[in-house]
């Protein structure tokens, strides 16, 4: 864990309610799957964001308007110094990966799949991605993960883009892959839980109240024991997980 | 100079400060910051006899310039923190510090104080008769002056280091409850821990915490927890540990204004894990603009 400033260089609405900030400060140690915890003036508890990108300095963070903290976000711009608490979390495993991992997002469960993918891609894995969304205008970043070179897979409730349905449809038709990385909202995670032949890693969505372990706000149960989400999470391995 | 040392029972601190039980865990995830033997002491996370994984998820909610937890004392119970948490802890913290015990019945709570008493890195018990998470025990047992008196008489008989009690604020009136922990014989007060309070999600409308009602803590506390502070500290003569929404080193000298002779910073750490640190170092330029020498002299200084 490190806690620093950093600038906002840009922040911008991507789809609806949904919002992409791009910062630039000190990244050295955060890695893909972890979480940033930003104190927003005028609310007195952190706000964790899941990592979408680390590149050299700068540091990509795609948020949904769901609350005070992600409003109060929205209308940051250009110039403003955030504190961060960063290196929050386990993250993802990349060495499990195998050859032909399949990744899926759903909704704000997306952004941390891109970093991800693109670390994957450097060691020339074969990447697919499933990306779950409601309808037609919540959807982002498709194209950047094509962009990546992995092959892209949308799927959403109301067929508007892509295949209708969720994105345990599209699973069904990818009966090729080596591991499965994902985050999103919980039943989502469970359908792909169910649905998923290979092992896994699954990132777990929880309130907290520090981010980085010291008030057992985040608890929850596993095969292995008691894990606070906040610090041996958000990412559990398919074997732990009690469902 | 100044001095900031403070004595409680014969314990001698550098500063006042010490980290809430609960807030600061064991310790380590804040050694990674920084050098933590800066701190006067601190309280670890509440222990009970049994191991506890404590309420269901979620057990946070946010207030204005506060919070509400109702995490429900989750532990490993006593035998493991001795084995396996006290030598990491001493591993980042060399001082004395301070063993926050829980429980549901008397029994409990002196089981679980022998087993502590033993060791060496303990310097206060402090028995927490007030954790509002928790049913048939905590804050039940901290409400009646009789039941605090006699749970102190219990843990006393067993114990030979100093035993603060550690009241809620969620009674009628606290001072009979400190008179009659003070006459059990008790070393000192904690004082206090969180309010009782709830928040409502207006898009689900359900408690937002899964136990519906938790702790409330942080800034928004503190006149209250300083209210409480200053009742207990005309009605009893043992020495008082203020707790209660305490962020910086001006709020710890109104806490020692209002009577205590240390402070307690809780949410505060959750929200800044610097928070110990800053307070620490500021304090003696913030003393110095005070024209305060020597902490010693303010302690119940407003009455």
């Amino acid at each position: 864990m490190k806690t620093e400033f950093f600038k906002i260089l840009t922040n911008e609405k991507i789809a609806k309610d949904v919002y992409k900030m791009t910062l630039q400060g000190d990244c050295q140690g955060i890695a893909c799957g972890q979480f940033v915890n930003i104190a927003i003036e005028g609310l007195y508890l952190r706000r964790p964001i899941s990592v979408c990108e680390v590149s050299g300095d700068v540091l990509t963070l795609i948020y949904k308007v769901v609350g005070k903290g992600t409003e109060a976000m929205s209308y940051m711009t250009h110039g403003k110094l955030l504190h961060l608490l960063t290196g929050l979390g386990n993250g993802y495993d990349l060495s499990q990966s195998g050859q032909r991992p399949l990744l899926i997002g759903g909704g704000v469960g997306v952004p941390p799949m891109y970093q991800l993918a693109k670390e994957l891609r450097a060691l020339d894995k074969e990447v697919t991605v499933i990306l779950g969304f409601n309808k037609e205008e919540e959807i982002f970043y498709a194209k950047e993960f094509e962009a990546l070179g992995a092959k892209v897979y949308v799927a959403t409730v109301d067929g508007s883009v892509g295949e209708k349905g969720f994105v345990t449809d599209v699973m069904k038709k990818l009966p090729d892959y080596t591991y499965v990385y994902t985050c999103g909202p919980e039943p989502m995670l469970k359908a792909v839980y169910n649905e998923s032949k290979t092992s896994g890693q699954f990132s777990f969505e929880e309130r907290m109240g520090c981010g980085f372990g010291a008030c057992m706000g985040c608890s929850c149960k596993t095969k292995y024991g008691n894990k606070r989400i906040c610090k041996e999470g958000p990412v559990l391995t398919k074997e732990e997980i009690i469902w | 100079m100044v001095n900031t040392k403070v004595t409680l029972s014969g314990l001698t601190l550098d500063n006042p400060i010490i980290p809430a039980s609960g807030t600061f865990g064991y310790g380590y995830e804040f050694a990674e910051l920084y050098d933590i033997n800066i701190l006067g002491s601190f309280s670890f996370k509440g222990t009970t006899l049994e191991p506890r994984f404590g309420n269901p998820t979620p057990r946070i909610a946010e207030t204005p310039m506060g919070m509400i937890n109702a995490v429900g004392l989750q532990n490993p119970g006593v035998d493991k923190v001795i084995s396996e948490e006290l030598p990491k802890m001493r591993e980042v913290f060399h001082k004395p510090v301070v063993a926050n015990i829980s429980g549901f019945c008397i029994e409990e709570y002196v089981e679980c104080c022998k087993k502590i008493d033993k060791e060496d890195c303990v310097g206060i018990i402090e028995i927490n008769i007030s954790c509002p998470n928790v049913h048939g025990g905590g804050m039940a047992l901290g409400t009646s002056p009789e039941m605090a008196a006699e749970i102190t008489r219990a843990v006393k008989a067993v114990t030979t280091k100093p035993v603060y009690i550690k009241l809620t604020p969620n009674v009628t009136n606290i001072v009979p409850i400190a008179k009659a922990v003070e006459e059990a014989g008790a070393d000192g007060i904690s004082l206090c821990n969180t309010f009782l309070g709830m928040r409502i999600d207006l898009k689900t409308r359900k408690p937002v915490i899964a136990n519906k009602m938790g702790g409330f803590s942080g800034p928004a506390i503190f006149p209250s927890a300083l209210r409480l502070v200053y009742l207990v500290y005309e009605a009893v003569d043992i020495p008082i540990i203020g707790i209660g929404g305490v962020s910086s080193a001006e709020d710890v000298i109104e806490m020692m204004l209002a009577g205590a002779t240390a402070v307690q910073v809780g949410a505060a750490n959750l929200v800044d894990p610097f928070a110990c640190k800053n307070i620490i170092e500021e304090l003696p330029a913030v003393m110095e603009k005070y024209g305060i020498t020597d902490l010693n002299d303010i302690i119940g200084g407003a009455h």
